[in-house]
């Protein structure tokens, strides 16, 4: 147990006794009891021939490492101080970011002195000037003695006697129970974390669009009219009175659509959406399929819509298909009209749900 | 320098191989090439810059001189009379401002064919740019060069601001420094680009760029747009080294080569043997 108990101090010298006593110098790999006795056995090359450094040969050498790593501290301390009179010399109560960024740079100047003046001292002076010597440690066998060992097993069975946990099953039963059922309320109270007195898998499945209800511009909220939509042109749209609701950025980020007008002929609409679109405009959700990012980077001319998180394409001429990237599944179609007096205006909500999957997505 | 490439007249020929062979000679040659270069890159470079301050008041002179140069330069791709053909679009309607950002910033005439017409050197000066812009605006209306109210970056550079990051920062990226596009195509960097070049690109939509009409976006608010990419341009980022203002992921880079490889250097320094 106690091999190290030497402080290491005397190892140097006496580092190839130490070896043999464990079996490390006598040509022989293993057990005393092994079958195999290797002859060629790899020879321990000891240490390699101890190298002066040119601080323990030359003294003026020496002398200037001692100077080094003490300018080192010194500048440490210059350091602590010069942070403590940044703080105090240049004030941030102006709120100019111009003030917080000084502030913050000869503060953090004065801190990256103090601790690298710290450590570069540190390691300098330990490699440098301490004592320079090649030694082994011998490490602890891992196993404990025999006797610790019966020892310990001896408390167990005592603890368990004494206890009487083997014996009291009714007390070890309702232990266990009681530490299983403990973690039940937090897992039973995040259940507050979700959407109150509502469905969320309906809050998922639904947004705030509904017939009649017209596109806005983002962000200021004005309405649309269709012959605003020149071809070519995309317009980022929120429903009409997002701002008005209870959850402006919750609804917003289901609701959020682009609007783009293509040639009628460039659309392939399949059947059940003939009038979808209104004359070559078309509403997509702008919330990627794949995990929700907002798709938005759209090419007039080859119709493609890419998402930038994950390179998603879509081909708005097919109804947002997918064509390349990771999305599984097109973007959900905003079905539009026109009402009486020209303006964009929704025909139903999605007939979808619009973003990433969901275990009650169902499709 | 100069002197020693002006022999003297009376000067015999022998002399005249010295001063071709004087060590100096090949330096004067290469300042002399490169002034050259240099002046005429910036006499190029700074016609588009005059080219952002009036509108358009064009004659018929302009016009019979645009339709001379556009039958000599153009109409190869797109027509005769820019009815289009297999290769370019018609041009009939796209208005004076196409033409002066397509031309202007040198996108016109293409260099070769590729996923999209790049930015360079613009080919014809400021005045036979106006005249093109004329003829092509005398074939159909379309939208004209924008007046330099709203070209030069006096608007709220705040509300601008917003609407970029709505309309243009998912291609351009929120600093204006672009972005990639799919097939080759990109968004390009807006840093440096005229007011004007920019205010046509809004209305025109050049390329695979959609078009935002005055409907969309008022000419007040791509003023404010313009404003906001004038400032940001002028007012350096206040966090210091921007990287390009490329974003996480060149920050995520030279954090990952400079911060752990000067946690590497460290590491290595100090299980290093000392001499």
């Amino acid at each position: 147990m106690a091999q190290d108990d030497n402080g290491g101090i005397e190892l140097a010298e006496t580092s190839s006794t130490a070896l043999e006593e464990h079996g490390l110098g006598d040509g022989r790999i293993g057990d005393p009891g092994t079958a195999v006795v290797l002859d060629d056995a790899p020879v321990n090359p000891g240490f390699p021939e101890h190298r002066l450094r040119i601080t323990d040969r030359d003294p003026k050498h020496n002398r200037r490492a001692e100077r080094t790593v003490y300018t080192l501290f010194y500048l440490s301390i210059a350091g602590s101080v010069w942070a403590i009179a940044a703080y105090l010399a240049f004030p941030i109560e102006s709120g100019k970011i111009s003030d917080l960024r000084l502030s913050t740079m000869l503060i953090g100047l004065g801190m990256v002195l103090a601790l690298l003046g710290i450590g570069i001292g540190a390691i300098h002076w330990s490699k440098q000037i301490m004592a320079d010597k090649e030694g082994i440690d011998i490490r602890h066998p891992v196993r404990g003695t025999d006797d610790t060992r019966e020892r310990s097993i001896e408390i167990f069975e005592q603890a368990n006697e004494e206890s009487g946990f083997g014996r009291r099953t009714l007390i070890r039963n309702s232990l266990i129970g009681a530490l299983v059922a403990f973690p039940l309320p937090a897992v039973v109270l995040f259940r507050g974390l979700a959407p109150q007195n509502e469905d969320p898998v309906k809050d998922l499945k639904h947004t705030m669009w509904k017939a009649g209800m017209r596109l806005t511009k983002d962000p200021t909220g004005l309405p649309i009219k269709a012959s605003d939509v020149t071809l070519g042109s995309v317009f980022h749209v929120i429903p009409e009175g997002l701002d008005d609701t209870d959850d402006v950025l919750d609804e917003k980020a289901k609701a959020a659509v682009l609007l783009m007008r293509l040639k009628p002929e460039d659309l392939h609409v399949s059947k059940g959406r003939e009038n979808w679109n209104y004359d070559g405009i078309v509403a997509y959700s702008k919330i990627c399929t794949h995990v929700g990012c907002p798709v938005a980077l759209y090419e007039q001319q080859t119709h493609h819509l890419l998402c930038p998180c994950h390179q998603s394409q879509f081909d708005i001429t097919h109804e947002a298909r997918v064509i390349f990237g990771p999305a599984s599944r097109p973007l959900p179609q905003l079905p539009i009209t026109v009402d009486d007096e020209g303006y964009l205006v929704a025909r139903s909500d999605f007939h979808e749900p619009v973003g990433p999957s969901f275990w009650e997505r169902n499709s | 320098m100069a002197k020693l490439n002006q022999p003297k007249a009376a000067s015999e020929r022998s002399s005249r191989k010295r001063g071709r062979r004087h060590p100096f000679a090949t330096f004067a040659l290469i300042a002399i090439g490169l002034g050259l270069t240099g002046g005429v890159y910036a006499a190029a470079t700074a016609v588009p810059a005059a080219a952002s301050a009036e509108t358009t008041a064009s004659s018929q002179a302009d016009v019979d001189a645009g339709q001379k140069l556009f039958q000599a330069n153009c109409a190869t791709c797109h027509g005769l009379s820019a009815e289009g053909t297999d290769s370019a679009p018609s041009l009939i309607g796209v208005g004076a401002a196409a033409v002066d950002f397509q031309v202007g910033t040198g996108r016109m005439p293409m260099a070769m064919d590729g996923p999209q017409a790049q930015e360079k050197t613009p080919q014809f000066t400021d005045k036979e740019t106006k005249q093109l812009a004329a003829y092509v605006a005398s074939l159909a209306p379309g939208p004209s060069i924008p007046a330099s109210e709203y070209t030069d970056g006096k608007g709220d550079a705040a509300e601008g601001a917003e609407l970029f990051r709505i309309n243009c920062a998912m291609c351009h990226n929120v600093a204006g420094a672009g972005g990639a596009l799919t097939e080759g195509k990109y968004a390009p960097a807006l840093k440096g680009v005229t007011g004007t070049h920019i205010y046509e690109a809004m209305v025109t939509g050049p390329q695979n760029m959609p078009v935002f009409n005055d409907q969309n976006i008022t000419p007040q608010q791509k003023a404010d747009i313009i404003t906001y990419l004038d400032y940001i341009q002028k007012n350096p980022s206040p966090g210091g080294f921007a990287l390009g203002d490329l974003g996480p992921v060149a920050e995520g880079l030279f954090l990952w080569i400079f911060g752990l490889g000067s946690i590497v250097a460290l590491a290595v320094w100090i299980t290093a043997k000392a001499n």
